[in-house]
């Protein structure tokens, strides 16, 4: 049985390739190229040694630009979320920034950084800092009191409440609000690269349609940004097993 | 009981905590609500005493701030002689929302307040108090791994390894089904006999407040007033179909203003 429904979305997906290739072969028109075309393009960037080069490249940039922001952004939010007078003021600009996509800073983080990877970077840092942000103030805000009392009961001086109570009862919290702003980290890096840098799999994308025409470059690119989105969903979605956090997700 | 008899039990009453005048409020819509007028109570040493009172009346507010959680708008409250500045591990509080932690074990959660005692000590005390409230076996647990009754039994388990010599416990066996609930009183009694704490114990049941103080001091709806104080001299075990019960539960109904009848 289990056996089965696993094998039900691989066989679906089996299904659509079988029909993508059938499609492809009756419309010589090349509007798309088939599945076999996509593995041809993939060896090939194999055989020119760019696919690792490539997507070490994105995986480097996204790295950088989601730790820096992490780092930065989560301490930042729990402070602010629990000074509630900090986060009335720091509020309105939240509110204000939210809606910019971080598409929208690339002319100035070219301005500023010129094209290369602190450009990319930068871009990918300002797409994660305010939802790592906001994800760290409302984990603080779903502490429930009850906990932060027991620990001062308990004679826990402001340090080991911190580490005590505090951390762990804002960490299930967290853990969602990375695994989410790590897709949002990768989506944003595809963008920047096809601007800011000579290098990574949005600049083989947009480099395989400018020099050529490759579109079966183009789809090799698009699979593996999508192989690799999941891979990393779901190497953060580890962290959610951890049992000291499932609290956080298994109740009611 | 002898005139001497209740001289020297006179004797041995000693002043555990006093409410003098204690009065709270809360802001609410730009409004201050009173919720606590003017409580004063005196507890003894080693007493137990049940706060009963209708819900929402202001029993977890009298708890908190005798607790320390809270400070009182009006009055003061004492314990030992001393003005209660916050909470302490000398006195703990069993919540009526689930106080346990639910990132840690039921021997993390046991161990929580261990933190000062030698290794060893904190092993030994995690061994006795798993099994006093029975949850041998369910060591590595975590609380959501439990039933609404563990987790109660093991927050009770978490209180008493710190050995506090007072318990503020708030409803906490409200959430358990009448079997389980009776079990708990009788082990809570138990305890309390081998140990002697002080323990104010929050209900709005009245046979349980019946079960088991020494007083139960009735409150009336918000905002609460001490109603009555009620002494239950019945000794422990109690036989809960004797006619004193009964007559000291009805007492109560009817003070409440409930006619004992559905
Ligand atoms: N932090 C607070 N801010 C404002 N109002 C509060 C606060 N805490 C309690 N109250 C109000 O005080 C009143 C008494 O609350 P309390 O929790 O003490 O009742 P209770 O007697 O414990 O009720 P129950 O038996 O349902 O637990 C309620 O009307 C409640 O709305
Ligand atoms: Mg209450």
């Amino acid at each position: 049985m289990n056996f089965l429904t696993a094998l039900r979305p691989i066989a679906f997906v089996a299904v659509l390739l079988v029909l993508w290739q059938i499609g492809v072969a009756h419309e010589p028109s090349h509007l798309l190229p088939g599945p076999w075309g996509v593995v041809g393009g993939i060896a090939d960037l194999v055989r020119h040694g760019l696919l690792l080069k490539y997507v070490v490249a994105s995986l480097f940039r996204v790295t950088w630009g989601f730790l820096l922001a992490a780092a930065t952004a989560i301490p930042l939010g729990l402070i602010i979320g629990w000074y509630r007078r900090a986060e009335m003021a720091v509020n309105p600009i939240l509110q204000i920034l939210r809606p910019i996509s971080p598409l929208a800073w690339i002319p100035i983080a070219i301005l500023w950084f010129g094209v290369g990877d602190l450009a990319a970077i930068s871009l990918i840092f300002i797409g994660c800092f305010l939802p790592l942000l906001l994800s760290a103030v409302n984990a603080v805000h779903g502490i429930p009191e009850v906990y932060l009392n027991a620990g001062r009961n308990f004679g826990l001086n402001t340090r080991d409440l911190l580490t005590r109570v505090f951390y762990p009862a804002v960490m299930p919290q967290l853990i969602i609000g990375l695994r989410i702003t790590l897709g949002v980290a990768w989506l944003v890096v595809v963008a920047a690269e096809m601007i800011a840098v000579n290098s990574g799999l949005g600049f083989l994308i947009v480099d395989a349609r400018n020099a050529g025409n490759r579109y079966d470059l183009v789809l090799a690119g698009m699979v593996l940004i999508g192989v690799i989105g999941l891979m990393l969903d779901t190497a953060m979605r580890r962290f959610e097993r951890i049992k000291s956090v499932q609290w956080g997700y298994s109740e009611n | 009981m002898s005139l001497g008899e209740a001289a020297a039990a006179r004797q041995a009453w000693k002043s555990k905590l006093f409410a003098d005048g204690v009065s709270m409020a809360f802001e609410r819509d730009g409004k201050d609500t009173p919720v606590l007028e003017n409580i004063s109570l005196e507890v003894g040493d080693g007493e137990f005493v049940c706060l009963l009172g209708p819900s929402g009346c202001g029993k977890s507010t009298l708890l908190s701030a005798m607790a320390g959680f809270l400070t009182p708008t009006g009055g003061e409250i004492r314990i030992d002689g001393e003005a209660v500045r916050g909470p302490d591990p000398r006195r703990i509080f069993v919540f009526q929302e689930r106080g346990v932690f639910p990132w840690l074990t039921v021997e993390g959660n046991i161990a929580f307040g261990l933190f000062k005692l030698g290794r060893g000590e904190r092993e030994r005390r995690i061994r006795y108090y798993v099994k006093m409230v029975g949850l041998e076996g369910f060591e590595k647990a975590y609380p959501h791994e439990l039933s609404g009754g563990m987790k109660q039994r093991l927050e009770v388990a978490r209180a008493l390894a710190v050995n506090p010599d007072m318990l503020f416990l708030d409803e906490p066996f409200g959430a358990l089904d009448s079997i389980t609930r009776l079990i708990m009183r009788r082990e809570l009694l138990r305890i309390w006999e081998a140990e002697r704490k002080t323990i104010i114990f929050v209900t709005h049941d009245i046979d349980e407040a019946v079960q088991l103080a020494d007083r139960v001091v009735v409150l009336s709806a918000r905002p609460a007033r001490i109603q009555q104080i009620v002494e239950i001299d019945i000794p422990h075990p109690r036989d809960l179909s004797s006619r004193r019960y009964l007559e000291l539960r009805d007492g109560i109904f009817q003070q409440i203003g409930l006619a004992h009848k559905v």
